[in-house]
C-alpha cells in the first residue's frame, strides 16, 4: 500500500467519531442545547458496546454487534438524559452539567478498567478484548477503514434529511432559532422538543464511542476518547450546523489529526501543532461568519 | 457660528440594490426641536445612524455647526456632540442606571463622579432617576429616561430620538416630549424620529419629510398643516386612514360564542392573581375590543382566549386553533432568521407530525404575498428583511387563513405606519366580516373604538363589558366608574 494511500485510510478512520460527535453537537446546537458533553456520552457509549461485547456468548455470532451499537446508543443518551433531566427539572444549565458528567465519565471509566471490568490478568489497565461477532467487519481489507465509516456517512444523510425535510426536525429548528416565536406561532411543545434533541444528540455520540470500540480498539481503556467530543465542537461550528458539511470538517479535521501524528513520528513536530491549527481555522471562521452577520445587518 | 447645528446634505447610501437614500438633506437649528418625518422604511433612521457615525454614506455631507465631518464610528459623532437614542433599548437590564450610564466612558469607574452627575444631569434636565435602581425591575418609560440620560451624558448638544414613544404609554410619552422642549430651550437641538404627526406638530419647531429616501418636505411646523404632511408623507398614493373609523354596528352575529371563559382566574409565576374570575364570550361575526391601561390582566387574558395560557380554574371554551397576532411579533410570531415560507409553515407545527409540505407551504406563502400585500420578492426571503408593517401583513395573513374561525389581535398596529396600519386594521375587520370571532387588543383607545362592536374594560384583573363610549371607557380603565 501505497503512503498516500495509507494517510487516506487513516484520515477517514479518524474522521468516523468525529463525523458522529460532530452530528451530535450540530443536532443539540441546532435545537438551541448548549451539549458540550459529547466527549462523555462518547465515553458512556463506548463503555456500554465494550461491556455487552465481552458479556455476549459467541455463540450469538455476528448479533453481537449491532446490540454493542445500540447499547452504545441508549448509553449515550442516557448520559445526555441526565443533563436534560437537571435541566428542565432544576434549571441547571446544560453546559455546566454536562461538562462534569464529562469528568465522571473519563474517570468513570478509569475506575471500571482497573476494577469491575479489568482484563482477567489484572495487569493492563482495560477491558479484555470483545468478541469477534462484535467486531465492526473492514470496508477495505487489510486495512483499518471500517464500516463505521459508512455508518456516519449514513447518519449525517438521515439527520440532514430529518431536520429539512420532517416536522420533527423543522421543530428542532424553530425551537433553537426562537423559542418564543415557536411556542407562540407554532404551538411547539418547545421544553419537550429540545429535550428530545439532546437525547438524541446523547444518542448518536454514543454511537460514536460504540463504534470506535467495535471498529479500532476493540476494547475499553482509559483515553478512548482524546477529546472527539471537544474536537467535534469545533467539527460542527466549521459545518455551519449542517449535518452534510459535518462530513467535510469531520474528514478535515481527521486528515489534520493523522497528518499530527505522521510529522510527529517521521519529523518531530509536536502533535499539539494540530491542534493549534485546529483553534486557529475556527477562530478565522468564526470571524468570517461575524463579519458576514454584521454587513448583512447594517444591510437590512 | 451658523445657526444650523446639524446638516446633512445630498446623503445617498445603497444597500445592495436597494436605495435607502436618495440625495436626502437635512437641517436642524440651534434651540429647536425638529420632527423627522416618514413612513416606514423612508429612510428616517438610516439617515439618523449616518448622522450618528453607525453607517457610512456612499455620498453625501455631514456639517456639525457649518464644518464638515466624517464620523468613522458612533464615538466620533459623540465625540461632536451628538447623542442618539434608539428605537431599541441598548441598556445591560442587570445593571443599575449608573453602570449603564457609566458604560461607554474611559478610564477608571468612579462610583461617586457618576452619581455627581446623575444628580447635575437630573437637575439640568429634570430627568430624576434613582442611580441604584436595576434596569430590569424598572417600566419602559424609565428605561427610556436612562436611554436619554445616558446620551446626554457626555455634553451632547444634539440629541437624536428614534421613536421615542413606541413603548410608551401615552402619558410618558408626552412627559417625554415635554422634556425635549426643556433641552432645547437652553439651546441644544432635540431630532425626533417619528411617524406620528400628531408629536410632530404639537411638539416640534421644525419638520422634515422623507419618502422613499428623498427629502419631500421641509419647513416650520407653523408652515405645515395634517394635510400638507400626510400628502408629502404619502406622495400621490391615496390616504385610507379614513376607512378605519365608522365601523357599522349592523353586522350578522350568531348567539353561540365562538370563544368563551367561564369565572377564570391566572396566576402569574410569582402567585399574583393577574386575571380575576374573568367571563368574557366572542361571538362570530363581532369584534370585541379590550381597553386596559398596561398590566391590568389583558395581557394574559388575550393569551387565555389565544390557547397560548392555560387557566388556574374556570372554564375556557375556543376552537383548537385560533389566530393569534401578538404585539411582540419579531420575537413571538415570526422567526426572522428564517425565510418567509418556513414562517408560514411553522404555523401550527407542533400539532403535525410527519413530512413537511413544503411545496404547500410554499404556494400559501405566495397567496399571501399577494392576496394580503406583502412587499417582498419572493417566498424564500427571509423575515428580518422585510419592514415591520409587511412582517405584520405576512403575520396577520398566516393567522387569518389558519384560523378562519377565531383571531385575538394585541396592538396589531405596533410601530406601524398609517398605510400599513390601515391595511392590517383592514383585513381584521374582513375578518369580522367573513364571520370570524375577533378579539382586539390596543393600548391606543381609539384604535379600540374604531374596530370594536362591543368593549370589555380589564381593571385590576377583572373583565367587564361596558358601552361603547370613549369617556365611559376612559373612567372605566382606570377604575374611577367603581368608587
Amino acid at each position: 500500500m501505497t503512503g498516500s494511500m495509507a494517510f487516506v485510510i487513516d484520515m477517514l478512520v479518524h474522521a468516523t467519531p468525529l463525523i458522529l460527535a460532530g452530528l451530535a453537537v450540530a443536532i443539540a446546537f441546532r435545537a438551541g442545547i448548549w451539549n458540550i458533553g459529547a466527549d462523555g456520552q462518547l465515553v458512556a457509549g463506548a463503555t456500554a458496546a465494550a461491556w455487552v461485547g465481552i458479556s455476549v456468548s459467541a455463540s450469538i455470532g455476528w448479533l453481537a454487534l449491532p446490540l454493542a451499537l445500540i447499547a452504545g446508543a441508549i448509553a449515550g443518551a442516557f448520559w445526555a438524559a441526565i443533563a436534560a433531566w437537571l435541566r428542565s427539572r432544576f434549571g441547571v444549565l446544560e453546559v455546566i452539567s454536562t461538562i462534569m458528567l464529562n469528568f465522571i465519565a473519563t474517570y468513570g471509566v478509569s475506575y471500571l478498567v482497573r476494577g469491575p471490568l479489568q482484563e482477567p490478568t489484572h495487569v493492563y489497565p482495560q477491558t479484555s478484548d470483545i468478541a469477534i461477532g462484535a467486531h465492526m467487519p473492514t470496508l477495505v481489507d487489510g486495512t483499518r477503514l471500517h464500516w463505521g465509516f459508512v455508518i456516519a456517512i449514513a447518519m449525517a444523510v438521515v439527520t440532514w434529511w430529518v431536520m429539512r425535510y420532517t416536522v420533527a426536525g423543522f421543530r428542532v429548528r424553530a425551537s433553537g432559532v426562537n423559542p418564543f416565536a415557536a411556542r407562540s406561532a407554532g404551538l411547539i411543545d418547545v421544553p419537550r422538543v429540545t429535550m428530545a434533541a439532546f437525547i438524541v444528540s446523547g444518542a448518536m455520540a454514543g454511537l460514536a464511542g460504540a463504534i470506535e470500540v467495535c471498529g479500532v480498539t476493540f476494547a475499553l481503556y482509559e483515553n478512548i476518547s482524546p477529546g472527539y467530543g471537544y474536537t467535534a465542537i469545533a467539527v460542527a461550528l466549521l459545518a455551519g450546523l449542517n449535518p452534510l458539511g459535518v462530513i467535510g470538517t469531520g474528514i478535515l479535521f481527521g486528515a489534520l489529526e493523522t497528518a499530527a501524528g505522521t510529522l510527529q513520528r517521521n519529523v518531530g513536530i509536536p502533535v499539539t501543532t494540530a491542534s493549534v491549527i485546529e483553534a486557529a481555522i475556527i477562530l478565522v471562521v468564526i470571524a468570517i461568519a461575524r463579519i458576514r452577520q454584521s454587513r448583512a445587518a447594517s444591510a437590512a | 457660528m451658523s445657526d444650523v447645528a446639524l446638516e446633512l446634505a445630498s446623503i445617498t447610501k445603497l444597500f445592495g440594490r436597494t436605495r435607502a437614500l436618495s440625495s436626502a438633506t437635512f437641517a436642524a437649528r440651534h434651540g429647536t426641536v425638529h420632527a423627522l418625518l416618514g413612513e416606514n422604511g423612508a429612510g428616517k433612521t438610516t439617515l439618523m445612524r449616518i448622522a450618528f457615525g453607525m453607517i457610512r454614506p456612499d455620498s453625501g455631507t455631514i456639517r456639525i455647526d457649518g464644518v464638515g465631518r466624517v464620523f468613522a464610528s458612533p464615538s466620533d459623532a459623540i465625540g461632536a456632540g451628538i447623542g442618539m437614542v434608539h428605537q431599541h433599548f441598548t441598556l445591560v437590564p442587570a445593571m443599575t442606571v449608573a453602570e449603564n450610564i457609566a458604560l461607554g466612558g474611559h478610564g477608571i469607574m468612579n462610583p461617586a463622579r457618576i452619581r455627581a452627575m446623575i444628580a447635575e444631569l437630573a437637575e439640568r434636565t429634570g430627568l430624576s432617576m434613582d442611580p441604584d435602581a436595576r434596569i430590569e425591575d424598572l417600566p419602559a418609560g424609565a428605561q427610556q429616561r436612562v436611554e436619554i440620560l445616558k446620551a446626554l451624558s457626555r455634553d451632547t448638544r444634539i440629541l437624536i430620538l428614534d421613536e421615542p414613544t413606541a413603548v410608551l404609554t401615552r402619558m410618558e410619552a408626552r412627559e417625554l416630549l415635554v422634556r425635549a422642549r426643556d433641552l432645547v430651550s437652553h439651546g441644544g437641538t432635540a431630532i425626533l424620529i417619528t411617524h406620528k404627526l400628531r408629536d410632530a406638530l404639537e411638539f416640534a419647531d421644525d419638520v422634515t419629510v422623507l419618502r422613499r429616501g428623498a427629502t419631500v418636505w421641509s419647513g416650520a411646523v407653523s408652515d405645515a398643516t395634517e394635510e400638507t404632511l400626510v400628502s408629502a408623507m404619502l406622495g400621490g398614493e391615496r390616504v385610507r386612514a379614513e376607512s378605519v373609523a365608522g365601523v357599522a354596528a349592523s353586522n350578522p352575529r350568531s348567539a353561540t360564542p365562538v370563544m368563551s371563559l367561564t369565572n377564570v382566574s391566572v396566576r402569574d409565576t410569582l402567585g399574583v392573581e393577574r386575571v380575576k374570575s374573568a367571563t368574557v364570550a366572542v361571538r362570530a361575526g363581532e369584534i370585541l375590543g379590550v381597553a386596559a391601561v398596561e398590566g391590568n390582566g389583558q395581557r394574559e387574558l388575550l393569551r387565555l382566549l389565544a390557547g397560548r395560557m392555560t387557566a388556574d380554574s374556570g372554564e375556557v371554551a375556543i376552537p383548537p386553533v385560533v389566530g393569534f397576532i401578538p404585539e411582540d411579533r419579531q420575537r413571538d410570531a415570526l422567526v426572522e432568521d428564517f425565510s418567509l415560507r418556513d414562517n408560514v409553515a411553522l404555523l401550527g407545527a407542533g400539532l403535525r407530525s410527519g413530512m413537511m409540505r413544503w411545496g404547500e407551504a410554499r404556494e400559501q406563502t405566495r397567496e399571501l404575498i399577494s392576496n394580503y400585500d406583502v412587499r417582498a420578492r419572493d417566498e424564500s426571503l427571509h423575515a428580518r428583511a422585510l419592514s415591520g408593517g409587511n412582517q405584520q401583513k405576512l403575520v396577520v395573513g398566516r393567522e387569518i387563513e389558519g384560523s378562519r374561525t377565531a383571531l385575538v389581535a394585541e396592538n396589531p398596529s405596533r410601530g406601524l405606519d398609517v398605510q400599513a396600519t390601515a391595511a392590517v386594521h383592514a383585513r381584521i375587520q374582513a375578518a369580522r366580516d367573513a364571520g370570524m370571532a375577533v378579539v382586539i387588543y390596543s393600548s391606543d383607545l381609539d384604535e379600540v373604538l374604531a374596530l370594536a362592536n362591543r368593549v370589555v374594560v380589564m381593571y385590576n384583573g377583572r373583565a367587564r363589558e361596558v358601552p361603547l363610549e370613549h369617556e365611559v371607557i376612559g373612567r372605566a380603565m382606570v377604575g374611577l366608574d367603581l368608587e
